[in-house]
């Protein structure tokens, strides 16, 4: 039985020509950027073609500009601690929205251990931010507001250039967390007007621990890790330089393919959700019915639990997400699906399916077919379900 | 993540269904704090005849039922009284940290059932439980203790982050 992954948010597939730019660079690019040496220049090389594609599949004005992190979570910790040290004497209030990642919530929650402020701006029912809402909570103390470019549970796409608009004309610097876009949709950092933003490569067929920091010159930035002078003073250490290989080579890979890629998503999508709709009775599709990712679709299934149908899925081979808070351990639902209104019973049957260039229709109709049985063992098990 | 027997139990559940005219009915948890659980009883000389579950709930939640309903069929009242959660969790091999709440719910649901068949036999008329927004983690036996769920060391009820891991655990409790 064909193995059908549908869960390409967790870790997208290390596309081919990806692997052998990392395997090359395994065995003959293994030195240290650093080094005045040829073996250093060979990797100082390697390392600025990276930035240079990485650069240019965000719209970054400069490769300079890109700082090489391990992954989102890095970046995002980066943007807003190093935005919040370097302006500590400004100010203490932060801005940002009620459906960020985690990276960005716990981050701010560390923030507030040290007396920074942060209000949180709620999103309506599609799980969209309203710009006029974060202009009314920006105070005289603001030096950040972070809002994330589309969200990783039910994919809707924030009005970030509206956003920009209002942060530029007070001068405060604003954090993008677009590590579900870059890669995947358009994303460019001039038009948007952001001052920083995150990304991750294994959202777009690159490998996982590896990912960057856009920041625009002039973004007065602590660094999150102090020594020696890499990627411009402003991440301390020897670069991860096969991972970012691999981050450049995806990069080209986006840049090349993404029209192709969304419109194959998009059609996929369409199949998907009508699918679901016509397959299973009592469930809701989550986020902006239009303005929202194209490999991404939750659904929030009434009655049962996530991680029972996930279970049950991958016996039969098919590998999807669920933001049940049973699977995510913590015993919370899902703040982003509590954030559009769902309630935590709902909440609780959410999966969140993702796929990819190599997914193909037939693997979404054998999905629906093995999901109808599923969520009929589990109903049929569950008390809340009578029929 | 679960071991064979959880992993046994919970594509093959034992037990599932209602009882038509139950003996007695217990019914624990509730779906807002992610778990719901239902034990239906057929009681004949003091004696657990028949037991069915139904639960809305993860792998562990549904493990955990099918499990309790095997241990429970066939004893006397007094023998089953003296299952325990911890009992239920040992006889499935363990379950992982973080879905020990799980098991807390099996053993309870089967207790509040036999006091509802004691209740009607002595004509006793209790209120219905009201079932609360939130976790009452002092309801559960064995489950007084509450836990951070991601370092799993022991707080206070009333803790707002967890001493080990600065996680914010306010909204927990």
């Amino acid at each position: 039985m064909k193995l059908i992954n549908l869960d390409y948010i967790s870790a997208n597939p290390i596309l081919p020509e990806v692997q052998e730019a990392m395997i090359a660079a395994l065995r003959d690019n293994y030195g240290n950027p650093s080094s005045p040496h040829q073996l250093g220049d060979l990797a100082a090389e390697a390392l600025q073609k990276a930035r240079e594609s990485t650069a240019r599949l965000i719209n970054s004005p400069s490769p300079q500009e890109i700082v090489f992190t391990s992954g989102g979570t890095e970046s995002i910790n980066q943007a807003i601690k190093g935005v919040a040290m370097a302006n500590s004497k400004k100010g203490n209030h932060i801005v940002t929205s009620n459906i960020e990642h985690n990276a960005v919530l716990r981050t701010l929650r560390r923030l507030r251990m040290l007396d920074y402020k942060v209000s949180s701006v709620a999103v309506d029912e599609n799980g969209r931010v309203n710009p006029a809402d974060v202009a009314k909570a920006i105070t005289d103390q603001t030096i950040l507001v972070t809002i994330m470019h589309s969200n990783n549970e039910i994919g809707t796409i924030q009005p970030i250039e509206e956003i920009a608009r209002i942060t530029r004309e007070q001068k405060i610097p604003l954090h993008c967390d677009a590590v579900t876009s870059v890669g995947v949709i358009p994303v460019d950092v001039r038009k948007l007007g952001v001052d920083l933003l995150s990304f991750s490569a294994n959202q777009f067929y690159g490998p996982s621990g590896v990912g960057g920091l856009y920041v625009r010159s002039g973004t007065a930035l602590w660094p999150l890790l102090d020594g020696g002078v890499q990627e411009n003073n402003k991440r301390a250490g020897t670069e991860n330089l096969i991972g970012i290989i691999g981050l450049g080579a995806a990069a080209e890979l986006a840049i090349r393919d993404m029209d192709s890629r969304i419109s194959h998503c998009l059609t996929l999508k369409k199949k998907l959700i009508q699918g679901l709709e016509e397959t299973i009775d009592d469930l809701f599709i989550n986020g902006h019915p239009e303005l929202s990712l194209p490999n991404l679709v939750s659904v929030s299934i009434k009655y049962i639990e996530g991680e029972g149908i996930v279970l049950m899925l991958d016996e039969e081979k098919i590998l999807v997400s669920t933001r049940s808070a049973c699977a995510a351990g913590a015993l919370q639902a899902s703040h982003v699906l509590l954030a559009i209104g769902r309630d935590f019973a709902d909440a609780q049957g959410t999966l969140v399916i993702t796929f990819g260039q190599e997914t193909i229709a037939e693997d979404i109709d054998r999905f629906l077919g093995v999901l109808k049985t599923v969520v009929q063992t589990l109903r049929e098990m569950s008390p809340l379900y009578k029929k | 993540m679960y071991s064979n027997t959880v992993m046994d139990h919970f594509k093959n559940p034992r037990n599932v269904g209602e009882i038509e005219n139950a003996d007695g009915i217990g019914e624990v948890g509730n779906p807002l704090c992610g778990d719901m659980m239902s034990i239906y009883l057929k009681i004949e000389n003091e004696t657990i005849k028949d037991i069915k579950f139904k639960t809305f709930g993860c792998g562990a939640a549904i493990a955990v039922s099918s499990m309790l309903t095997e241990m429970a069929k066939g004893k006397t009242l007094e023998e089953a009284k003296k299952i325990t959660n911890k009992s239920v969790a040992e006889a499935l091999e363990g379950l992982p940290k973080n879905k020990l709440h799980c098991s807390n719910l099996g053993a309870d649901a089967l207790h509040l059932a036999i006091q509802d068949y004691e209740d009607k036999k002595a004509g006793i008329v209790r209120p219905k439980p009201k079932r609360e927004d939130k976790h009452n983690h002092e309801e559960h036996e064995g489950g007084e203790k509450c836990t951070c769920p991601y370092c799993s060391i022991e707080v206070t009820e009333d803790a707002l982050f967890c001493t080990g891991c600065g996680h914010m655990l306010k909204e927990l409790h």
